[in-house]
């Protein structure tokens, strides 16, 4: 579940981004769409609680975030939110199965290596458990970071341009992917993006949800319908205003 | 406990994820820390060797020459004595009301490179001496052996030694065992072969320069040497007149002496006096120029060691921005990522002083083993001083202090910038 309330971010030296509030329920699924510069980073890193919002509210899986601080909102954002960023970020001193154990030392848990070996099967990377992440190939590596993110079965699965490098047939096994695996583990799934194929995608689900962010400065982000995708394959789209 | 484990096997993956980087601070640390190690075990060694040896005695009488010379011939052992005096002028030192008592010392001869020393009672007897096997000599050609040399005779490394095969006496008892003294304090002299020495007794180690002697009655020396000079018995008769003995250890009957028995006999007799604290001071402030050189160079490369850990660890820092600010997205808290590069240089530190100390020990054993082939000073490499605790106290300070500033980088990492960056 994540309900934001009249959410608004100040870069330093920079005009206010201001939000539309959205309430996605848990096991939801966010279309975060806008170009580059609207701010969807700026609004995943409010929500996984990696910045502060200068106005405005969070509530992230039943937590208010402006009630946490310091290494408590770090624990709380090491079981709750599962990040999948664009740039994979995988640490090439170690190996698959080393950056998986990332996630357990993030959270003070201790190593779990049949969870691992578990994710590792069912995402369809059998062997690769002590290859180093240059040994992989892009999708391999893909997934091994859609991996890590759900490990630890998180309540949000926060995804950046998952699509972004991807030819068509791979950005829709991705994508699949990505539900499925947020299925899996009930989790709130957000997909930010500036892909057509992605947001395609992503609108055709049900229940999904879309947040047009606008580069524009402005009182407010202006929250889109799904124009740009194509608003026949929004069937269900409940756009909160 | 989970979180160390996890924080200490992370950091060390991280360590070696760079292995020549690491290799090379390692080496820098390690090689400092081993140069310390050394000065501080030789240095610590013949400090206390010094000590032990030169106690009690004031004042060394010998012949003319360099009075560091007689020192380190007459208390030492170390070094060969300027030349002999006559008995009569040492009958009269020892009449002298100043002298408490004056210790004789005959050398010449040696023993598989361990030196004979014709000598009364009273030597042992200064050092505190006790005796393992048998008894002191009680007539001329029986010999007392030192701990060391008796050790080194057990073994049967030597060539000259008479009687029993070698093996045979391997754990048995020396004594009654011959053996002959060669002419000469390196070994490899003239055999005395017509006077041989037979064992009366061993010394229990002292850890003082008796371990490293063969002590016998001063007659002995004397039998030995006329015999082998003379050539017939009115030519013995000569040099019995003429008797002599190397070197005399003194202690005087009140501080007084200080002031006025050295000048004396080296104004009025053919002797000369030494005084080993004067003596050792100026050895020592010789010596320690050396010390300090190593000292110096030790701590040049603990400088240079820091800096290359501070480098590295930097770097490390700079090269793994991404990496920790995931650590941070992942949920790790800020105190946990800098854990992680403190954790580094703490392997460092660990690792640094395992192997400085195995190193400096070493080299302190390989010196200790080349020096006793010399006979000279006793030193070794296992031995562990109380001062030592320094060693892994000084690689954490260093390492600590070169992980300073990485450490508080990484606990500032910004998470948010790593989603921000574009691809």
């Amino acid at each position: 579940m994540i309900v934001t309330r009249s959410l608004g971010f100040a870069h330093a030296g920079a005009v206010t981004l201001r939000f539309p509030d959205v309430q996605v329920p848990q096991g939801g699924r966010l279309l975060l769409q806008g170009p580059s510069g609207a701010g969807k980073s700026t609004w995943l890193a409010l929500v996984g609680g990696l910045r502060r919002p200068s106005a405005g509210t969070v509530q992230v899986a039943g937590t208010a975030l402006e009630g946490l601080g310091g290494a408590r909102l770090d624990t709380w954002r090491a079981r709750t939110i599962g990040f999948l960023p664009q740039r994979l970020h995988l640490s090439d001193a170690l190996t698959v199965a080393g950056n998986l154990a990332l996630p357990y030392m993030a959270a003070g848990l201790a190593r779990d290596d049949r969870a691992i070996h578990a994710v590792l099967k069912r995402l369809g990377l059998d062997g690769l458990a002590r290859r180093r992440p240059h040994a992989l190939s892009g999708g391999q590596a893909q997934r091994v970071a859609l991996a890590r993110a759900v490990l630890l079965s998180p309540r949000v699965l926060l995804a950046d341009e998952p699509t972004a490098s991807l030819d068509d047939a791979s950005a829709a096994a991705a994508l699949a992917l990505l539900h499925e695996t947020a299925d899996a583990c009930g989790a709130t799934l957000v997909v930010a993006t500036h892909d057509a194929r992605a947001a395609a995608w992503v609108s055709a689900l049900q229940g999904a949800q879309a947040l047009w962010l606008s580069a524009e400065p402005g009182p407010a982000g202006t929250l889109a319908t799904p124009s740009q995708t194509g608003p026949q394959r929004f069937q269900d789209g409940r756009i909160t205003l | 406990m989970k979180t160390i484990a996890s924080i200490a096997l992370l950091s060390w993956r991280y360590l070696w994820s760079r292995p020549l980087q690491a290799a090379l601070n390692l080496l820098l640390l390690a090689l400092g820390l081993a140069l310390v190690t050394l000065v501080l075990l030789v240095g610590t060694q013949v400090d206390r060797g010094f000590e032990r040896d030169v106690q009690g005695i004031d004042m060394v009488v010998g012949a003319k020459g360099s009075p560091l010379q007689l020192i380190l011939a007459g208390v030492f052992h170390i070094d060969v004595p300027p030349g002999n005096i006559a008995l009569a002028d040492f009958e009269a030192l020892q009449r002298n009301p100043l002298v408490a008592q004056a210790i004789p010392l005959s050398l010449g001869d040696s023993f598989g490179g361990f030196r004979i020393v014709g000598t009364t009672p009273q030597y042992p007897a200064h050092y505190g001496a006790t005796l393992e096997q048998g008894a002191l000599w009680q007539a001329p050609l029986q010999a007392v052996l030192g701990a060391e040399v008796a050790r080194a005779m057990a073994a049967g490394a030597r060539a000259d030694t008479q009687g029993l095969p070698a093996s045979a006496a391997e754990g048995g008892s020396l004594l009654g065992r011959r053996f002959v003294g060669s002419h000469g304090l390196g070994g490899g002299g003239h055999a005395h072969g017509d006077h041989p020495y037979t064992v009366s007794g061993v010394l229990a180690p002292c850890g003082c320069v008796l371990d490293r002697l063969v002590l016998t009655s001063t007659e002995s020396v004397w039998q030995v040497h006329e015999s082998a000079q003379a050539d017939d018995p009115e030519d013995l008769a000569m040099l019995r007149e003429e008797r002599e003995i190397t070197l005399a250890l003194v202690r005087w009957r009140s501080p007084l002496a200080a002031v006025t028995l050295p000048r004396a006999i080296n104004a009025g007799t053919p002797m000369q006096a030494a005084v080993p604290a004067v003596e050792i001071t100026r050895l020592v402030r010789l010596l320690g120029v050396g010390a300090d050189m190593l000292r110096a160079l030790g701590g040049v490369l603990l400088g240079v060691a820091g800096l290359s850990v501070f480098i590295a660890c930097w770097s490390a820092v700079r090269e793994r921005q991404a990496d920790l600010a995931l650590l941070r997205l992942l949920g790790t808290p800020r105190t946990r990522v800098a854990g992680v590069i403190a954790a580094e240089a703490l392997w460092l530190a660990l690792l640094a002083t395992v192997l400085g100390l195995g190193l400096g020990h070493a080299l302190a054993g390989l010196a200790g083993h080349w020096l006793r082939a010399e006979g000279s000073l006793p030193l070794t490499g296992a031995l562990w001083l109380p001062q030592e605790w320094a060693v892994p106290a000084m690689a954490v300070g260093i390492a600590g202090l070169a992980a300073l500033l990485p450490v508080v980088r990484a606990y500032r990492t910004d998470v948010a910038d790593l989603l921000a960056r574009p691809a």
